[in-house]
């Protein structure tokens, strides 16, 4: 395989990370994940070049269709829906969230130089680019308020644990990545309704308002 | 091939549930489908069938140890939502009772599945077929519910994934080949890459542990429990923690092969204790009886995750305790759902002397409530002293001692709540509420049986079950 062309995915990905940690209009996020999403995509090609068969073809379509053109267009619905543009006042504000970040993926190529690799994953940014990712998804969870951006940080902390995933493709059955897929998909499917219900509810995507239940 | 039955049939039943035409009719299919499943799983825990090794699913015995319970629940829930859905029936229950029965069939699966990859998706399918059931209300406080539930339960479904990828991880590191299956991965023992192990382990206990409802990652847990149908809290608190608990304890077993069994087991202690903890804290300050229910939940998701600590007493004390627990908090739930019903609200600001108005309801839910803070002779008390037992046995002095100061705390806290909405001169405004609920035996009839069942476990303790137990507890740490 060819680890610079993947490394050079895995790092492009690393910096959509903090563009979505630094932007406040939802519209950039949303692409911002999505073309994430893409590029995750497109790396079992890379990764399996000698292999390729069908089932991993099946996954890359998949992944291509489910998380650069159907997530983003209902995350877009949802957001025409509530009619909001972007975040005003999230929690932790766009400096400290980028700077965290910033951090996060230092001590994520730290981490990894001390995990025992395979001989074959020994170069690859795969693990801290997953870490990085993981760590990225619950700033933004943590750190946002509107509905919209805590889906977007859910579904970059899924391209991590994806990415993460692409160690074993080899290995695991395929069993285990279709599932995966089809579930990522539902349940955005599902919470891309309950955003639409929420917002039909509280007339905002503001989890702030969620504050009905509590002791 | 009969365990796969257990997984079919159900899941059948949904189908057949999504395409009934007639909603009045519909909840037949609850106690129909309850039923067969029933009598499939108990006649599967008297003639246990052979598990080969690289079966995906099985009924092995850790499967047989609680598998039946989640079962004889499920059924008896049925029987309640005939008379639930019938109060319910201005509410189209096409979802309803189609996702219920897939929920039954997933949950066979996930109890019974023996591979990694197969354990998380059945979890995951799990979690996504609870969503619609939690907002059957579709109030704003249900959607708010609903949110949390999958935000929450999402990232901690996420992160099992993580987890079981870095045991995938420390398998193909310790030269696996990929062979996922819960008996591949016992046998590669040591030969696990040990700090891809302990990664594993801390995502899987977080991961599982969210949908197990252990502290701090319980936040979902009182606004789906307060939010959702009683019957379907009931499932949650006993069907849907009871399969994040088996995977825990299938993956512990792993852990422990590779070596690292004494941190796991401290790591379990010490979130077993802390969800105690947190759970008394709750209780003394909760006013709602039906989060009250979420948080006596957490409390005994504490005491099977302590149990687990415990090496195989402890286990054996944690399956019971599944048992006893499960079949208690859904008498519970189902009473509190009627008292509810009756009252119009929740709180114990608003509602007093429920034992006038709901006087069965009543009856049940304190001496359900008793039952649940460990009231000889009912079920939870015996499987309690025996988690008691396994802690003084193995020398946990200040655990034991926090285990029964948390035990007593949530005893002040129930009691207060509980005593607070059944004692006293009903309110005008409740009265004419009220007036609307009858205690049909449709509604009284299912709590009591749960009860009564409690205290069968408590009393007559059948030396079947325990053998069970113990048999799951061999499967789990083999003697070498």
């Amino acid at each position: 395989m060819s680890g610079g062309t993947l490394n050079l995915l895995i790092g492009l990905a690393m910096g959509l990370n903090l563009l979505a940690l630094g932007s406040n209009r939802l519209p950039s996020l949303i692409r911002a994940m999505s073309v994430q999403g893409m590029l995750l995509g497109l790396m079992p090609l890379q990764l399996e070049a000698e292999n390729l068969d069908w089932r991993i073809v099946l996954v890359v379509l998949a992944t291509l269709i489910g998380k650069g053109v159907v997530i983003p267009h209902l995350l877009r619905r949802a957001m025409r829906a509530a009619n909001i543009e972007r975040e005003i006042q999230p929690f932790l504000g766009y400096v400290p969230s980028l700077l965290l970040g910033a951090c996060g993926t230092v001590a994520a190529v730290a981490f990894a130089g001390v995990l025992p690799l395979l001989p074959e994953h020994a170069g690859s940014l795969l693990v801290p680019g997953a870490i990085a990712s993981v760590l990225t998804g619950f700033i933004l969870m943590i750190g946002r308020v509107k509905a919209i951006s805590q889906v977007c940080g859910y579904l970059i902390l899924e391209n991590g644990i994806y990415l993460f995933g692409l160690l074993l493709i080899h290995s695991m059955p395929l069993l285990v990545e279709s599932g995966i897929l089809l579930d990522v998909t539902v349940g955005v499917f599902i919470i891309g309704i309950i955003v639409d219900r929420i917002q039909r509810a509280f007339d905002s995507l503001d989890t702030r308002k969620l504050t009905t239940l509590r002791e | 091939m009969n365990h796969l039955l257990l997984i079919i049939v159900p899941l059948a039943g949904a189908g057949i549930a999504a395409a009934w035409p007639n909603n009045r009719t519909r909840p037949w299919l609850l106690p129909v489908f309850g039923l067969a499943h029933v009598i499939l799983a108990f006649w599967l825990f008297v003639n246990p069938p052979l598990v080969a090794p690289e079966d995906s699913f099985g009924f092995d015995p850790l499967a047989r140890s609680v598998l039946p319970v989640v079962s004889l629940l499920f059924l008896i829930c049925a029987a309640y939502g005939l008379s639930y859905l019938r109060i319910r029936s201005e509410r189209p229950n096409r979802v309803f009772v189609a996702l219920l029965l897939a929920i039954l069939g997933l949950l066979s699966a996930g109890h019974q599945a023996r591979h990694l990859g197969w354990l998380w998706i059945t979890t995951e399918a799990v979690t996504l077929a609870t969503v619609p059931l939690l907002h059957f209300n579709a109030t704003p406080r249900a959607f708010e519910a609903t949110w949390k539930y999958l935000l929450v339960g999402g990232t901690g479904i996420a992160l099992s994934l993580l987890g079981s990828f870095c045991i995938g991880y420390a398998s193909l590191r310790g030269g696996g080949v990929g062979n996922l299956t819960f008996a591949a991965l016992t046998a590669q023992g040591t030969g696990l890459s040990r700090p891809w192990v302990l990664a594993a382990w801390v995502l899987v206990l977080v991961g599982y542990g969210t949908k197990m409802g252990l502290a701090p990652m319980h936040t979902w847990k009182p606004d789906a429990y307060g939010e959702a149908p009683s019957m379907v809290g009931a499932i949650l608190a006993g069907g849907v923690t009871t399969v994040a608990f088996t995977a825990i304890l299938r993956v512990r077993a792993v852990v422990g092969a590779a070596g690292e069994g004494p941190i796991a087991d401290r790591t379990l202690l010490v979130i077993g204790l802390f969800s105690m903890l947190v759970a008394a804290l709750f209780l003394l300050g909760t006013r709602d009886f039906k989060r009250m229910l979420a948080y006596s939940s957490v409390e005994h998701m504490g005491i099977l995750s302590l149990g687990a600590a415990l090496g195989g007493a402890g286990v054996a004390a944690a399956l019971f305790h599944v048992w006893s627990n499960g079949l208690t908090k859904g008498s519970l739930f189902l009473s509190a759902g009627n008292i509810r019903r009756a009252a119009g609200s929740r709180s114990m600001d608003e509602v007093r002397g429920m034992s006038v108005l709901t006087p069965r309801s009543a009856a049940i839910f304190v001496t359900g409530m008793f039952a649940v803070t460990a009231l000889p002779p009912f079920g939870p008390f015996f499987s309690e002293l025996l988690v008691l037992r396994a802690a003084v046995a193995s020398k946990q002095g200040v655990a034991t001692a926090m285990f029964l100061g948390c035990l007593l705390l949530a005893f002040f806290g129930m009691t207060r709540v509980v005593f607070g909405i059944v004692d006293g001169r009903p309110r005008p405004s409740t009265r004419t509420n009220a007036k609307r609920f009858v205690e049909t035996a449709g509604v009284i009839v299912p709590p009591l049986v749960l009860l009564g069942l409690s205290l069968w476990l408590g009393l007559f303790t059948p030396t079947i079950l325990r053998e069970a137990w113990l048999a799951a507890v061999a499967q789990l740490f083999p003697t070498p």
